[in-house]
């Protein structure tokens, strides 16, 4: 989950690592093992575990494009539909309605390359309408995702990566005003990489490892008539069968959103530095200009 | 120098990547296609079974809900009308000679009318189905218990899946059929239900009979059942999948 570093404005934090105190006035490089080998393996297995996951959901939901909430999909009070209808031309064209708000999604959402679907062709495993095909891949990698992070999961607390590196500690509280003006700064080339991570980087793989992560296995089981018999509860928690499988797209696109801001912040924030940390661990921190420290 | 060949570098992984990620993606609909990875990735349904058979409790009930949940419009998926002439008689007589036998790996095959099997202790139970395709309903069933049929035949020791057989076809002839592991059976929920909401089961919903079998997805749901034939293996029944919908592509073990 973690392949990038951010840039940070707080120089002090780096004191540590810099090689050589005395040299200010230069750029200092310094190579950080940032990545260890457990997280890198996991991350790397998520890669085509959520690739998959994702657009074979999709295609899971193409069978029947519409959310609900409660135990029912009664088709009165959908919160989202995707379909496609005919112009008084005869054209066809995709309309997505969310919670009773029509858009013209055609091309794209409801009626894509001349077929009647709800999301598209390059968006889908399979990419033809294969609900029985769909299920396979996706409960394949399901179990190969949820292996993957009960093993992160326990290396994890086991190595206080949870609480030494993930979780926000109080000190990084106070600095999330700074490290929103620097994000929304987008002057992210050329600033200093930390050792840790920042603040905001923290709160959002916190988040996404011990909220969404969990959240969509949850009501990915959830949605199971066999063991929703051994517990009820959990769909009685969640809003009903139809509302966990809300949940779970939700959820799904909270990925969604996730993983494209990240690639865009490793591709911001040198793109090969961060792809090599993923791969051998290796960070390399470049510190310039930190006269104005003090 | 050094600068332009760190650029090119990395202008040809950005490139390498994409054109990677594309094959890998046009690759799955190839892969989906080879003889050995439906084969891998059907590994998970097996395991699926085992671990929900481990972990959950046989006799585990579906939640049962109160008459205020029920759907107003209980959908009919699959086939609405097996449309036969024998089955257009049995529906012009009102289901009176329809009979459903159990019948193979059994002491003493039986056979029951529709009005003798209501003669047996029924139950009625308000559940949730849910299709594979991702909706759900609620319904109120009424039927015999598998369980209270499996004791009058008494099924012998190698008896391992009951094979619902149907008398619906589909377009291109094939006839429809399910099956379930002899043991799930006896679970009290699994009922041949010949009422919804209080009412004879119509012909799309599968009249006269259907089975109920409350722990898995909508397409293990049987309708028009004519025989139950307990089997020691499904091979060489249909397409030897265990049902019309697994020779399709779609698991056995529809517990998730």
């Amino acid at each position: 989950m973690e392949a990038y570093a951010q840039p940070t404005l707080e120089p002090s934090e780096d004191r540590n690592i810099v090689s050589n105190p005395a040299v200010f006035s230069k750029p200092s490089v310094e190579r950080v093992y940032r990545h260890q080998l457990p997280v890198r393996v996991s991350h790397w297995i998520n890669v085509p575990c959520l690739l998959i996951l994702i657009m074979s959901g999709l295609q899971i939901f193409n069978a029947h494009p519409s959310l609900y909430w409660g135990d029912r999909s009664d088709g009165d009070h959908p919160l989202l539909v995707i379909r496609s209808t005919q112009t008084g031309s005869g054209d066809s064209k995709g309309v997505t309605t969310v919670l009773g708000y029509q858009f013209d999604t055609t091309g794209v959402l409801g009626y894509s390359n001349g077929s009647n679907r709800a999301f598209p062709a390059w968006a889908t495993i399979p990419s033809a309408k294969w609900l029985a095909m769909g299920r396979q891949w996706h409960l394949f990698f399901a179990w190969l995702f949820v292996i993957n992070g009960l093993i992160f999961t326990a290396y994890a607390l086991a190595s206080r990566h949870v609480t030494c590196d993930l979780v926000p500690a109080r000190k990084d509280w106070r600095n999330i005003g700074q490290s929103i003006r620097s994000h929304l700064s987008l002057t992210q080339s050329g600033v200093v990489h930390s050792r840790g991570y920042n603040v905001l980087q923290k709160i959002t793989y916190t988040a996404i490892l011990l909220v969404v992560a969990p959240l969509i296995v949850l009501t990915g089981l959830a949605m199971s008539p066999t063991l929703d018999t051994a517990c009820p509860w959990v769909l009685t928690i969640l809003g009903g069968r139809q509302a966990a499988r809300t949940i779970h797209f939700i959820a799904c696109f909270s990925f969604v959103g996730f993983i494209v801001v990240h690639i865009l912040q490793v591709v911001l924030t040198g793109f090969t530095n961060n792809l090599r940390s993923m791969i051998t661990g290796w960070l390399t921190v470049r510190r310039e200009g930190v006269s104005h420290e003090a | 120098m050094k600068h332009k060949r760190a650029i090119e570098r990395r202008r040809f992984l950005k490139g390498a990547m994409g054109a990677a990620s594309l094959v890998a993606l046009s690759g799955c609909d190839n892969l989906a296609q080879s003889s050995w990875l439906p084969g891998i990735l059907s590994k998970a349904e097996r395991l699926t079974e085992a671990v929900q058979r481990a972990v959950i409790p046989r006799d585990a009930l579906a939640k049962e809900y109160s008459s205020s949940d029920i759907s107003a419009v209980f959908p009919a998926n699959g086939n609405t009308d097996p449309s036969t002439e024998n089955y257009a008689e049995h529906v012009a007589r009102n289901f009176i000679g329809w009979t459903v036998e159990v019948v193979g790996l059994v002491k003493t095959p039986r056979s029951w009318t529709i009005a003798a099997l209501k003669e047996l202790p029924s139950r009625t139970q308000i559940t949730r189905h849910d299709c594979v395709e991702g909706w759900s309903a609620i319904g109120k069933w009424s039927g015999v218990p598998v369980g209270d049929l499996m004791h009058q035949v008494d099924p012998l020791p190698n008896a391992r899946y009951a094979v619902f057989h149907c008398a619906d076809v589909d377009d291109e002839g094939i006839a429809y059929y399910e099956s379930m592991a002899v043991a799930d059976c006896y679970h009290p929920q699994t009922i041949l239900a010949y009422e919804l909401n209080d009412r004879p089961l119509d012909v799309a919903h599968g009249a006269p009979l259907r089975l109920r079998f409350e722990r898995q997805l909508g397409y293990k749901q049987a309708k028009y059942v004519m025989k139950i034939e307990l089997v020691e293996s499904l091979a060489g029944i249909g397409g030897g999948k265990g049902g019309y919908w697994e020779d399709q592509g779609y698991e056995w073990y529809a517990g998730i």
